[in-house]
């Protein structure tokens, strides 16, 4: 069986990439980069992956080089942090766009001005519409997990997506917690040999990568993006089942914490959602039904399952680490569009919390959830959008 | 053992107070344990005041957030007690290890410190120059640490020990630090 270790998120993730052996990585090399491919690239050097290293002058470069090696028809992963995947932009359309399943975990940085690159999910909230799959994850363990499993999905002959692997800057990416790594062996048979689709490097059967598409076709070649997204989801819970096998570690599109006969619930990402649990715990144990929706596939976004499950809820809070000036936080905006799914909706309000990494303490989780309650009580909404542990 | 228990350093850049928690953390995995350890990050510089936190528990550990309310306050460098309230957010049984040269007592009164509460002191500086030449209390502390709280078996400590310093240094170097974990354990005095 696995090993039981303490360690960084970034070790962990590494880790992964270790025991996948890629054929190509490319990265840049300097801040923001994190420390997660300085440590793979010491498994370079060190002669324990056989992963072909580029080492470019920028974050554009590096996913500009793995889009070369993966058209190519190898295997490819890189990392990448904040103000690094701003930088990407571009070149994350033109990897979706032309069907390329790169792997990227993203240690999720805020984005200057002021100067800052601490934890905050604004990064990969602007990637959003990217056409990229986002797998969110909580803690050390389900960075490394969902590393695992991104190579699976975005691989799968029906999809042929890239898959970025989000986790927190800082909080989980520099912090050391027990986890479980699984055998060498079991991952490389999890994630199996590369398939390559369409390789350019098959010089007997020429073919086109990007090329220039006019108004005549381009929109259908946006749809056909789309409707690969929608199948997305099967192949996620798919693999998840695969994956449970053998890690005993159970995955879906979203996980759910005493949800079920809730009346109040957070809807969270990543490391935030397990301090909330703690707290439900304590609002549980005073008799008030609290429960906790994490999203963990956020592109695509799972609108009707997500419905589903928090049809009966009575009072919502959705919390963004991501702002959209002017506009509510982006997981709101979601949850907005998961209430179309609803003959009645909760009532819904959202809360901005933790960004450029300012804690996200307990007690904010409590004034959430008290307010909730309030809210249940009256049934009035006083303001939709706030800012939490801010100063005034 | 209690359900969690948490602990916060207080310690300078560059004296190992990071390394100090997650030498810790390793440590504490044995028994089927859940651990963790990690900084409060700010601009990294030498000499400038950092935090470090730990959080051991026999159940799985969801709290991704800075300790508040720490069962043991580590406090590795004596200069802060004039600058810092180490005492914040601590309880009525919260537990104070301070590398210092002074007695306890005095120490004590410093920090202002409840009866309930109690103080230990240990020369860790003065240690870590006698076992391998250099000013960096780590290792000491977590064998004062460990003698004052007990939460890990010792040799369990010092293996964490060797297995943290093995990585990058000379086997003197190493086998101070050994020394000096097993001294910090030994030298510590309550008071």
């Amino acid at each position: 069986m696995g090993k039981i270790v303490a360690v960084t998120g970034n070790e962990a993730v590494a880790e992964a990439l270790r025991q996948i052996n890629p054929d190509v990585c490319a990265a840049y090399p300097i801040t923001p980069q994190t420390d997660m491919m300085q440590r793979f690239s010491s498994f370079v050097s060190d002669g324990k992956v056989d992963t072909e290293l580029i080492l470019v002058e920028s974050e554009h470069s590096a996913m500009s080089a793995c889009i070369g090696a993966s058209a190519g028809g190898g295997r490819v992963a890189t990392a990448t942090s904040g103000p690094g995947l701003a930088l990407m932009w571009e070149m994350l359309y033109v990897a979706s766009g032309m069907r390329l399943p790169i792997v990227m975990p993203v240690v999720n940085r805020s984005l200057s001005a002021p100067l800052n690159i601490h934890g905050d999910h604004s990064d990969a909230m602007g990637a959003r519409d990217s056409g990229w799959i986002q797998l969110w994850s909580e803690n050390a363990q389900e960075a490394y997990d969902n590393t695992i499993q991104a190579f699976r999905i975005g691989e799968h002959m029906e999809i042929r997506l890239p898959v970025m692997v989000c986790l927190d800057g800082f909080i989980i990416s520099h912090s050391i917690e027990r986890m479980e790594y699984l055998d060498d062996n079991v991952v490389k048979a999890f994630v199996g040999e590369y398939k390559s689709l369409n390789p350019l490097l098959d010089i007997e059967n020429p073919k086109s990568y990007g090329p220039l598409i006019l108004p005549d076709l381009y929109m259908e070649y946006k749809r056909a993006q789309h409707e690969v997204m929608t199948k997305v989801k099967d192949v996620v819970l798919n693999v998840a089942d695969d994956f449970e096998k053998l890690s005993k570690r159970k995955y879906g599109l979203f996980e759910t914490y005493r949800l079920d006969d809730a009346d109040i619930a957070i809807v969270i990402l990543n490391s935030a959602a397990g301090t909330a649990k703690d707290v439900i715990d304590q609002f549980r144990a005073k008799g008030i039904k609290a429960g906790l929706l994490k999203p963990r596939l956020f592109r695509p976004f799972p609108y009707e399952e997500v419905a589903d499950a928090i049809k009966n809820v009575k009072a919502l809070c959705v919390m963004d680490r991501a702002d959209s000036f002017g506009a509510y936080g982006p997981l709101f905006i979601e949850l907005c569009g998961v209430a179309l799914h609803l003959q009645e909706r909760p009532l819904m309000i959202n809360k901005i919390y933790g960004l450029g990494g300012r804690d996200f303490m307990p007690e904010h989780a409590e004034l959430v959830l008290n307010e909730l309650v309030e809210i249940s009580k009256t049934g009035k909404v006083k303001t939709f959008k706030e800012y939490i542990g801010v100063r005034e | 053992m209690e359900k969690m228990i948490e602990i916060r350093w207080h310690g300078r850049g560059g004296q190992g107070t990071v390394t100090a928690a997650k030498i810790l953390a390793d440590a504490c995995l044995s028994g089927g344990r859940h651990v963790q350890a990690f900084p409060e990050y700010g601009p990294e510089r030498a000499g400038a005041p950092l935090r470090a936190y730990n959080r051991v528990s026999d159940s799985e550990i969801r709290m991704h957030c800075p300790v508040l309310h720490p069962k043991v306050v580590g406090i590795v460098d004596p200069t802060l007690l004039d600058s810092i309230n180490a005492a914040d957010g601590t309880m009525d049984d919260s537990v104070f290890v301070v590398n210092t040269s002074k007695d306890p007592k005095e120490i004590r009164e410093k920090l202002k410190a409840k009866p309930s509460q109690k103080v230990f002191t240990v020369d860790a500086t003065k240690i870590a120059l006698d076992c391998f030449g250099k000013a960096l209390p780590n290792s000491p502390m977590l064998g004062a640490i460990n003698k004052a709280i007990s939460i890990v078996p010792q040799d369990e400590l010092v293996d964490a020990v060797k297995k943290s310093f093995g990585k990058k240094f000379a086997q003197k170097i190493i086998d101070g630090n050994l020394e000096a974990t097993k001294r910090g354990y030994e030298e510590v005095k309550e008071g």
